[in-house]
């Protein structure tokens, strides 16, 4: 198999390493793995504090299950769309790949406007960063996580404008691969959060 | 087939398809619609804990398998992604332990 053809079949850049895989995915899948770590110690100190606030709002006071079982929708079908326009790009249907990352970052959107109006919402009911040990952890658990998908929002549209302008060809689709892992890692994470802290009270 | 060639076709280049992507986002929604049913029957209280876990748990693996690759892609990137992933739980369960939570 000639390189060219190689760096088509899998958008991998024909360069030589020495395990033969690209660098940018393996060091990106080793920032998943430090991610795991760090989202995995902000779980931790949730739990640890859970159930030892003696004043309120306590979780089951105010956590809206609905709510955000329809913002975990939300972010699993932004998965979808991801892998749709990276499907897109790999086979170079330009069209396709826009219209699946506009609409990946658009479900990100709605996410982040859910998760605005949830924060405000808690506020208003008195639960603030400083309020007890659960609004600290809570707030910084899910600002993280908000933040790392607003990030991602800023990805997708960056890639978006590349495909707008014709700059994102089938042989780039490692690009799109690469925000696509964020992506996912974002919603796993947020698989995580949703079960830990919403359901698991 | 030389060794980069054949890594580079280790990496996953028969990715799924379009079909498979969205029999996967429906087994997706139906795990959530289940896990969200289950937190509301009492009669499922004292199995609450272990079936989230376990249907979480599931929907981790199939968005970390099929959405991320990880399933076609070459077998290091897996490690790179589960290793730091049991020490995050370990430490959690550790901590718990430490602070008296079971």
């Amino acid at each position: 198999m000639a390189v060219a053809d190689v760096a088509h079949a899998g958008a991998h850049e024909p360069h030589h390493t020495s395990t033969g895989l690209n660098s940018r995915k393996m060091v990106f899948w080793a920032f998943l793995g430090s991610e795991c770590m760090f989202f995995g110690s902000l779980i931790a100190t949730y739990l640890v504090y859970k159930g030892r606030d003696s004043v309120g709002p306590h979780p089951h006071e105010i956590l809206n299950i609905p709510f955000t079982s329809v913002s975990a929708f939300v972010l699993l079908m932004s998965s979808l769309t991801m892998v749709l326009a990276l499907a897109g790009v790999q086979r170079g249907d330009n069209r396709a790949t826009k219209i699946w990352l506009a609409a990946t970052a658009l479900l990100g959107m709605m996410f982040i406007g859910g998760q605005c109006y949830e924060f405000t919402h808690f506020v208003m009911e008195g639960l603030k960063l400083q309020t007890n040990l659960f609004g600290c952890s809570f707030f910084v658990l899910t600002g993280f996580h908000g933040t790392h998908v607003t990030v991602g929002v800023i990805w997708l549209w960056t890639l978006f404008v590349q495909a707008s302008r014709n700059k994102l060809p089938k042989e780039k689709a490692l690009d799109v691969e690469i925000a696509g892992l964020y992506w996912h890692f974002v919603d796993v994470v947020w698989i995580a959060i949703f079960t830990l802290i919403y359901l698991l009270q | 087939m030389s060794e980069t060639t054949h890594h580079a076709a280790e990496e996953g280049h028969n990715h799924p398809g379009a079909k498979q992507y969205l029999g996967i986002a429906i087994v997706l929604t139906l795990i959530t619609a289940v896990e969200v049913a289950v937190f509301y029957i009492p009669s499922m209280k004292p199995m609450l804990v272990p079936t989230l876990l376990s249907l979480s748990a599931l929907k981790f693996a199939l968005v970390a398998m099929f959405y991320m690759h990880l399933k076609f892609d070459a077998r290091i990137f897996s490690w790179l992604f589960v290793v730091p992933m049991v020490i995050a739980t370990f430490v959690i369960l550790a901590l718990l332990k430490l602070f008296g939570h079971w």
